[in-house]
């Protein structure tokens, strides 16, 4: 690997994805209801069921495209 | 409730003495001298992706948050469930600002957030704060871990004080031999038996109620979802708990004991797992609800004795067959010891590295560090302990409540000093002070029992967390004081850290 030339890392427009579950979960209106359900649990519930795995799935992709060389 | 489970007991019995024997174990694991500091309290800053995970999983999830977060949605129904917006949102904020403090602190050393503040801000009364602000937000939180001990052990039969004070003096005494290679060792055990008991939970209680759809029809309506006047508390609930949690000196631990940046990233996005975990947990509160534990006269004793708190063990003691609830409450119990002795490690790092070091013994040796610090942390535990025995637990729950209040108030110092030295010493400590004081202030006005304070805005009351509230008066004065003091040339001290030194 040798030194490592001073790269310009930080926070690109990648990141912005990292905003997305913010919006989708602090804005309550969006998912204040209990239709329609889902196997019977309401929709106020599953909605933030979901948000886990798109929160988990949009870190990763930001996690892949700004990879870094370190450990 | 008035006899002991037998069955029950010996297979938590049996589950806690192999977790016991991993903890001395633990003391072998990844050999190196625990006589220094960094490896008795970071591990030697050598844990992977996967130890990692286990790690900050039974570190951040803890046996309180088992047994509360299901309690407050057994009692307050949608309200509580708010743990899951803040646990979805912290891992991206996490991602971010984390990497940047395992970056300054590997190229110098930094043990603590406040080490890093003392060398940032060139400040030791900044960094004195930030650490007495640690030590105060841990110690009630140490002592909650016991609560869920606590009625595990009463929903088994058992009383008396007696064996919550023999599981303490074990873990007390494999935390002082191995440090933070114990817990996160038992961390692994831990998961394992939480993950099962969960998803047979999940599986086994709907199947008995009826399903998902009855489950839900048994609560009230206006539970089942929020009033409209009810969602600004839930989303700053939601955003000042998730920018606080990784303040918490247990939570740097974590994540300064890992072994890359790439390994705190690459968590930030499987650790989401816990909070699926955490959802189904809270999803026991509203089955509770349905199973209808509250009116049943077995359990009667219980919640006098412990209130809501006692919703899931009764659901567990009403749904499983003897063994298979040892199995579950020892899910609870270790739970309890993985979090209370990261904890208990992080206030004694503070302790030594802060204020011992700093005030005392500038000059004393990496040896003399290590001794300080396990001391530390048999006295951090047994504190927890005595004042869960001699006082009662609402003081407990009260101060935990205040903790997460005042650790929020450490955000300017420690995630804004990441990014920029502009905001003054003297300013963020002002503001500091001022956060504290408010968010205190709010709390004693709600007599310390509720978080959610309404603040009067031009003619409309706005309901949020007292945390975030405070948080704005603190910046308010930080800013306002760090125009003024750099307006007039106050010195700001050197910085001890230099751009490059956080890694991107």
């Amino acid at each position: 690997m040798g030194p490592a030339k001073p790269q310009k890392r930080g926070v690109g427009p990648w990141h912005l994805l990292l905003v997305v579950p913010f919006v989708g979960v602090l804005w309550v209106p969006f998912y204040d209801a209990v239709e329609p359900r889902l196997g019977g649990v309401p929709y106020f519930y599953w909605y933030q069921f979901l948000w886990v795995g798109i929160g988990a799935g949009l870190t990763a992709i930001v996690y892949f495209a700004t990879r870094e060389t370190d450990p | 409730m008035n006899e002991v489970d037998r069955v029950a007991l010996a297979v938590f019995v049996a589950l806690f003495a192999l977790v016991t024997v991993l903890g001395f174990i633990a003391a072998r694991w990844r050999r190196a001298d625990l006589d220094q500091l960094h490896e008795w309290g970071l591990g030697g800053r050598r844990f992977g992706t996967l130890v990692t995970w286990f790690l900050l999983g039974g570190d951040l999830y803890t046996a309180y948050t088992f047994v509360a977060v299901p309690a407050l949605v057994y009692g307050a129904g949608a309200l509580g469930f708010f743990a899951m917006p803040y646990t979805i949102i912290t891992y991206p904020f996490v991602f971010v600002v984390m990497p940047r403090l395992w970056s300054v602190s590997h190229k110098h050393g930094y043990i603590t957030a406040a080490d890093f503040v003392r060398g940032r801000f060139d400040s030791g009364l900044l960094a004195l704060a930030v650490a007495l602000t640690g030590i105060l937000a841990t110690m009630p939180y140490i002592a909650l871990q016991l609560v869920g001990i606590q009625v595990v052990l009463g929903a088994m039969g058992i009383r008396g004080d007696f064996p919550l004070i023999i599981a303490f003096v074990i873990l007390a005494a494999y935390t002082y031999q191995s440090g933070l290679r114990a817990p996160a060792l038992i961390a692994v055990v831990k998961d394992a038996i939480i993950y099962v008991t969960v998803l047979a939970a999940v599986v086994i209680i709907p199947l008995k109620l009826g399903g998902y759809r009855a489950i839900f029809d048994a609560v009230p309506a206006k539970k089942l979802i929020l009033a409209p006047q009810q969602f600004t508390a839930y989303s700053t609930l939601a955003l000042g708990s998730a920018l606080a949690l990784f303040l918490y000196p247990h939570s740097v631990t974590g994540v300064l004991s890992s072994s890359g940046r790439a390994v705190i990233k690459r968590n930030t996005a499987m650790l989401p797992a816990y909070s699926l975990l955490l959802g189904f947990i809270a999803l026991l509160g509203t089955m509770a609800v349905a199973a209808k534990v509250g009116s049943s006269p077995a359990y009667a004793e219980g919640f006098g004795r412990y209130g809501a708190n006692f919703a899931v063990p009764a659901l567990f003691l009403d749904s499983f067959p003897s063994w298979f609830v040892g199995f579950s409450f020892a899910a609870i119990a270790v739970g309890a010891l993985v979090p209370a002795a990261i904890m208990s490690i992080a206030a004694a790092s503070l302790f030594t590295r802060n204020i011992y070091r700093e005030l005392f013994r500038p000059a004393c040796s990496g040896k003399e560090e290590a001794t300080v610090a396990k001391v530390a942390s048999l006295v951090v535990k047994f504190g927890a302990l005595a004042f869960i025995v001699a006082l009662k637990k609402e003081y407990a729950i009260a101060l935990q409540l205040l903790g997460g209040v005042w650790i929020l108030q450490t955000f300017p110092s420690i995630v804004l000093g990441l990014y920029t030295r502009w905001l003054h010493r003297w300013g963020l400590l002002a503001g500091w002070a001022v956060g504290m004081a408010t968010g205190t202030w709010m709390a004693w006005t709600l007599s310390f029992k509720a978080p959610v304070y309404a603040v009067h805005l031009g003619g409309a009351s706005v309901p949020g967390y007292a945390a975030l509230w405070a948080l704005i008066a603190n910046l308010t004065v930080a800013v306002a004081l760090s125009v003024a003091l750099n307006a007039l040339g106050v010195s700001r001290g050197n910085d001890a850290t230099h751009r490059q030194d956080y890694g991107e």
